[in-house]
């Protein structure tokens, strides 16, 4: 009952399909004519053909990378979820709780993640250091959205619970949950994005230490060699990777709220 | 002279407000010094201007808040099996409409669900909407599915906080008569707020006034119309003569405060 009207959305689908092509074509055939009309060698600036000869030619090294990459991201971004969901939860159940360990919540996230690396590279096994910085970055979204959740509940329902003489428990499931999820799903988009940058940014910090092989130390040990095509085309996969995550979290968000949540519903024209 | 409920049990009251006061937490004073009790079977309206503390007592009644000063009295075991509509649907927007009505019954751990959501559904007419969720219905269907929720319990008293102020006036007509129909088959006792006199002159047996804040009852009218009452009485010379009546009152009141 909530349907755009067919001749305006398949317009208006379409555009949205063809605008995006459009421009990255544009800005792709701009970037080789740059290249080429100007006579640049390919350690000063390769052209988009090139790096994407190079992304073929070294897809091995490049593919086991990515899925070191990812697969630290999404390790990193199933903890902070478990992190930050149980954390909120029990600022939610405790105001005591809540007022003693936001603060350090606080300092882990605005310290920049970069400061924060070298000291793990030492305490820490690169991969085990590599990951909690993804995960610390990760994890602030996570806990600052579902508190928020948890705690925007409407007041009458709060209410009706208490006529009913719900208990802490069943209110919490039955209400306070169910509430927090569009929240949550809003920090865990971030979270993704987030994870990957704080993966990207640890490996680079253990790269310089001369270990690790996610795409991150790739870029850095392509840049040691003058390689710069496979600069781009690390940075490339990097690109994709984070485009992938927040497109897979979209639409888990999608599903999840399609039926009831406003963010997820279709407008009148 | 209502004929809802039996006569013997009409005149019985079910709870009384007895000094009640209610100062909130910032100092306002909200009510003062409120004496009136609330008689098995009928239908008493609180009517009041705005901010009279008329949602407040609503609320005290059903012990959502407490007095600051005197007690509210439950004389009857029913009178703590309540029914509550608020003035917005205030439904779960993740819920269907079954699992709306049903969440009562979930949070009190009773029995023999699916009967007893059939059977709500079935007086607000929307057996026909079990599978919908909130965001698919009008306004006057999520206040249906608000007073389904609130009669699946089976209450004695039902609290009603403006339910219908949002609505329209069509919608609100129809509901008042869809109201005045549950009332007189379940031979519940209701307890409506509104500021509307000519609602409240519908609605009510009996309809107590609000000065503005602090809210003490200002006058009592008990309503005379013949039962049942339909859409005719709307329309009636009685209906006029009253809702004339209580209006000047509410002015004198409201000159006076």
């Amino acid at each position: 009952m909530t349907k755009t009207s067919p001749a305006l959305s398949a317009g208006e689908r379409a555009l949205r399909f063809v605008m995006p092509v459009v421009a990255l074509v544009a800005a792709t055939a701009i970037w080789e004519s740059i290249v080429r009309l100007n006579g640049l060698p390919p350690y000063i600036l390769p052209g988009p053909f090139l790096v994407f000869e190079t992304l073929i030619a070294d897809w091995g090294t490049l593919s086991e990378s990515l899925l070191v990459t990812l697969r630290t991201t999404a390790l990193a971004l199933l903890l902070a979820v478990t992190g930050g969901v149980l954390l909120a939860l029990l600022f939610a159940s405790s105001r005591l709780v809540e007022l003693s360990l936001f603060p350090f919540a606080v300092i882990l996230q605005v310290t920049p993640i970069i400061a924060i690396a070298p000291l793990l590279l030492i305490y820490l096994e690169p991969n085990s250091a590599v990951l909690v910085c993804a995960w610390i970055v990760a994890f602030f979204p996570i806990l600052s959205n579902t508190a928020l959740g948890l705690a925007s509940v409407d007041h009458n329902l709060r209410d009706l619970f208490a006529l009913y003489g719900a208990g802490r428990w069943k209110t919490l499931f039955l209400l306070r949950v169910p509430a927090a999820l569009p929240y949550f799903l809003g920090g865990l988009r971030i979270a993704g994005g987030l994870a990957l940058i704080g993966a990207v940014v640890a490996e680079i910090a253990a790269g310089t230490a001369g270990r690790g092989s996610g795409l991150a130390y790739r870029i850095v040990e392509s840049g040691y060699r003058l390689n710069v095509p496979r600069m781009f085309a690390a940075l490339l996969l990097i690109s994709l990777a984070g485009v992938a995550i927040f497109a897979v979290l979209s639409l888990v968000q999608h599903f999840t709220l399609r039926r009831w949540h406003e963010s997820a519903l279709d407008r009148e024209p | 002279m209502p004929a809802a409920a039996p006569a013997a049990s009409l005149n019985a009251p079910l709870a009384a407000f007895s000094g009640v006061g209610k100062r909130f937490p910032n100092g306002v004073l909200a009510l003062d010094d409120l004496d009136f009790s609330i008689r098995s079977g009928e239908f008493l309206t609180l009517l009041g201007p705005s901010g009279c503390g008329k949602s407040t007592a609503l609320r005290l009644l059903a012990g959502l808040t407490e007095p600051t000063e005197g007690e509210i009295l439950r004389h009857d075991a029913d009178a703590r099996e309540i029914g509550f509509v608020f003035q917005d649907p205030t439904l779960l927007p993740w819920a269907t409409v079954a699992g709306n009505v049903r969440l009562p019954l979930r949070l009190k751990n009773i029995e023999g669900q699916e009967t007893r959501v059939d059977e709500a559904l079935a007086l607000v007419g929307l057996e026909e909407f079990r599978n919908a969720y909130p965001r698919e219905l009008s306004g006057g269907m999520k206040m249906r599915v608000s007073i389904a929720r609130a009669l699946v319990t089976r209450p004695q008293l039902l609290l009603m906080d403006e339910p219908f102020a949002a609505l329209d006036e069509i919608t609100r007509f129809k509901l008042n008569d869809d109201l005045l129909t549950l009332w007189r088959t379940l031979h519940c006792t209701v307890v409506f707020v509104t500021h509307s006199v000519f609602e409240s002159v519908y609605l009510s047996t009996r309809i107590l006034m609000f000065t503005p804040r602090p809210g003490r009852i200002a006058t009592e009218f008990t309503i005379e119309a013949p039962e049942p009452r339909a859409g005719r009485f709307r329309t009636s010379p009685e209906y006029g003569t009253q809702c004339r009546e209580v209006s000047a009152a509410l002015a004198r009141v409201m000159a006076e405060a």
